[in-house]
C-alpha cells in the first residue's frame, strides 16, 4: 500500500505542478520554459524553513509567497520581451536558479538539503492533502478560466496588440499570471521537498522545465481537464512500466515532437476531433 | 598575461560558438523557428567524425563525411519535422524541436553508449607557441581559422551568386521572392544543409580538443547557442557572429572572477538577461 501512496502523491504533485504552468502558458499565452525554478524556490524554501524547525504546513504559504515574489520580478521581464525572446529570458532563468543553487554552501551546493524533519501527517494523510491541494488547483483553474480575469488572459494570448488598444491594462494581467502560476508552483515545491525528503539543483533543472511543459502540451494548452490527465499519466508512467524507466527521455521527447507535429492541441483537441468523426460516423 | 590567455581562451570558445548559432540564425531568419534541435547535428558531427576518423584514419575524410552526413540530416530535418507545421503558432514548432533534441540526445546514449567514444588517432594535438604565456593547440588554431575563413566564404557567395540572393530575398520577403520564381523550399534545403553541416564542423572539432564524443555534448551549445542568436538580435547573421565572441570571452573571463557566485551557464544566461533587458530585441536587431 506504501508503494500506491507515493505514487498517488507524486501524482497529485505533478497535477499542480502542471497546472501552474497551464496558467501562465496555456491561458494567458506566455510562454515558460524555467518553470521548474519556482518549483525548486518553494522546495528549498520548505525545506530551508521545515530544518530551521518551522511546522511544515506553516512553510507552504511561504513557499507561495516567496516564488510568487519571484514570479512578479521574471513576470516584470515578460512585459519587456515577447514571444521568442520571452521563451529564452525564462530558459535563462532557470539556468541561474540552478547555477547560483549549485554554489551556494547554504544550500548544501551540488549535494543538495535532505531533509529528515518529520512533517507532523502520516503518508496517507500527506497524500490526502497533496491530492486535496491538486483538485482545488484544478477547480480554481476551471473558475479562473471561466471569469473575467480569465477571458482577459485567453484574449492576451490570442492578440495582446488588440487588448491594448481595448484599453484593458495589460501589463498587470500577465503580472497576474505570473504570480498565480508561480506562487502555486511554488506549493508544488514544499510538497515535493516534503515527499522526497531530498533536493538537489538538478532536480529544477531545464529537463524538468520541459517534462512539465510537455505535460501541459500533451493534454492540451489551456485545457485544465486535459493537462491533468496527462501529468498524472505522464509522471507515474516511467514508474509503471520499467522499461520505459530507462528510455524515459526518449519517450517524453518523442511523444512532444509527435504531438506538436500531428495535434498541436494535445489530446485535448485529439479527443474533440476524435469524438467529431465518430458523432458524425453515427448520423 | 592571464588576462591575454583568458581572451584568447574566449575567442576559441567564441569561434565554436559562432560555428554552431550561424546555422541557427540561418534557419530563424527564414523560417522563424527556434530550431533547438540544431545541436543533434552537432553532436551528429562528433559520432560521425570519430567513427570515420577510427575506421579510415584520415580527418579531412571524417570532417567531410560529418558534414555531409549532418547536412542531409538538416535538409531531413526541415522536410519531415517542421515544414508540415510552419503555420501554427511559434511555440508549437519550438516544443516540437525540443522534442525532437531530447529523443536525440537519447538516441545517441542508447545507440552508442553513454561513456562516449575516444579518438584512436591523435589529430592536431601539438601545439602553436606565440609567445611564452600564450600557446594553442592545433585544433585551437584551426577552429578559429576555419570558422573565420567559413564565415567569409559564406558571405561571400550570399552577396555573389544566384543562389546567395535568392536566399536574402526570401528571408526579406518570402511572398514577392516565390513570385519571381525562387522556390522557398529549396532555399530551406540550402539553408539547413549548411547550418547542419557547420554545426557539424564544431561538433568534430569540439570532440577534437576535448578528444571526446558524448550524447550531452550537444546539449550545453544547445541552449547556449539559442541564447546566443537571442543576443545578436533574432535572424541577424553579424549580431550572431559579434554576440558569438562576446558571449565567448564573458565566460571566460566570468568563470574567473564570479565562478564563487555563478556556475558556467548562469553567467552567460544572467549576461543574456540583462542585454535584453537594456535591448528587449537583441544587440542588432533588425528594423
Amino acid at each position: 500500500m506504501d508503494y500506491e501512496i507515493s505514487l498517488a502523491t507524486t501524482m497529485a504533485i505533478s497535477v499542480l505542478f502542471a497546472l501552474s504552468l497551464n496558467l501562465i502558458t496555456g491561458f494567458c499565452g506566455q510562454i515558460s520554459l524555467g518553470h521548474a525554478a519556482f518549483l525548486g524556490v518553494g522546495a528549498y524554501t520548505s525545506g530551508m524553513l521545515v530544518k530551521a524547525g518551522i511546522p511544515f504546513l506553516l512553510t507552504l504559504p511561504l513557499a507561495m509567497l516567496f516564488s510568487g515574489v519571484l514570479g512578479i520580478v521574471v513576470g516584470l521581464a515578460s512585459l519587456r520581451v515577447r514571444a521568442d525572446f520571452l521563451a529564452i529570458t525564462t530558459m535563462g532563468v532557470g539556468f541561474l536558479f540552478v547555477g547560483v543553487v549549485r554554489q551556494q554552501e547554504i544550500f548544501g551546493a551540488e549535494m543538495g538539503i535532505s531533509i529528515v524533519a518529520d512533517p507532523g501527517l502520516s503518508k496517507p494523510e500527506f497524500m490526502l492533502l497533496s491530492v486535496a491541494l491538486a483538485a482545488a488547483t484544478a477547480l480554481f483553474s476551471t473558475y479562473v478560466r471561466r471569469c473575467w480575469m480569465g477571458r482577459v488572459f485567453g484574449a492576451i494570448g490570442e492578440d495582446e496588440d488588440t487588448v491594448r488598444v481595448l484599453g484593458i491594462d495589460v501589463p498587470l494581467f500577465k503580472l497576474t499570471a505570473f504570480a498565480i502560476g508561480t506562487a502555486l508552483a511554488g506549493l508544488a515545491g514544499g510538497l515535493y521537498a516534503q515527499h522526497l525528503k531530498l533536493i538537489a539543483p538538478d532536480s529544477f533543472g531545464f529537463i524538468e522545465s520541459v517534462t512539465v511543459l510537455s505535460m501541459v502540451v500533451v493534454g492540451g494548452i489551456g485545457s485544465v481537464t486535459g493537462v491533468a490527465i496527462s501529468a498524472a499519466v505522464l509522471s507515474v508512467l516511467p514508474s509503471w512500466f520499467q522499461f520505459i524507466g530507462d528510455y524515459k527521455l526518449l519517450v517524453y521527447g518523442g511523444l512532444l515532437f509527435l504531438m506538436m507535429r500531428f495535434s498541436p492541441g494535445g489530446m485535448a483537441a485529439l479527443v474533440i476531433r476524435l469524438s467529431r468523426s465518430l458523432g458524425k460516423g453515427a448520423k | 598575461m592571464l588576462f591575454v590567455e583568458l581572451a584568447a581562451q574566449g575567442l576559441v570558445q567564441g569561434s565554436i560558438y559562432a560555428l554552431i548559432a550561424l546555422g541557427l540564425t540561418l534557419v530563424y531568419g527564414l523560417l522563424r523557428i527556434l530550431h533547438v534541435a540544431h545541436a543533434a547535428f552537432f553532436t551528429l558531427g562528433g559520432y560521425v567524425g570519430v567513427l570515420v576518423a577510427n575506421q579510415t584514419g584520415s580527418l579531412a575524410a571524417a570532417i567531410f563525411a560529418a558534414m555531409m552526413v549532418a547536412g542531409v540530416g538538416g535538409i531531413l530535418a526541415f522536410r519531415l519535422c517542421y515544414q508540415p507545421i510552419l503555420d501554427q503558432p511559434p511555440f508549437v514548432p519550438l516544443i516540437a524541436s525540443i522534442g525532437l533534441y531530447i529523443a536525440a540526445e537519447e538516441l545517441f546514449r542508447i545507440v552508442f553508449g553513454a561513456q562516449g567514444l575516444t579518438y584512436r588517432n591523435e589529430f592536431l594535438q601539438g601545439q602553436v607557441v606565440l609567445f611564452d604565456f600564450l600557446r594553442f593547440k592545433h585544433a585551437e588554431v584551426v577552429v578559429m581559422l576555419g570558422s573565420a575563413a567559413i564565415i567569409g566564404v559564406l558571405s561571400l557567395l550570399q552577396i555573389r551568386t544566384r543562389i546567395g540572393i535568392a536566399c536574402q530575398a526570401t528571408v526579406s520577403d518570402p511572398q514577392m521572392a516565390e513570385s519571381f520564381g525562387v522556390s522557398r523550399r529549396m532555399v530551406g534545403d540550402i539553408n539547413f544543409f549548411v547550418g547542419s553541416a557547420l554545426a557539424a564542423f564544431a561538433g568534430v572539432m569540439v570532440s577534437l580538443l576535448n578528444n571526446l564524443v558524448e550524447p550531452t555534448m550537444g546539449s550545453v551549445p544547445s541552449y547556449k547557442a539559442l541564447a546566443i542568436i537571442v543576443l545578436g538580435g533574432l535572424g541577424s547573421t553579424r549580431g550572431a557572429l559579434a554576440a558569438s565572441l562576446v558571449l565567448g570571452v564573458v565566460e571566460s573571463f566570468g568563470t574567473v572572477y564570479l565562478g564563487q557566485l555563478l556556475d558556467r551557464n548562469a553567467i552567460a544566461f544572467a549576461f543574456l538577461i540583462m542585454i535584453l533587458m537594456w535591448r528587449p530585441h537583441g544587440l542588432f536587431a533588425r528594423r
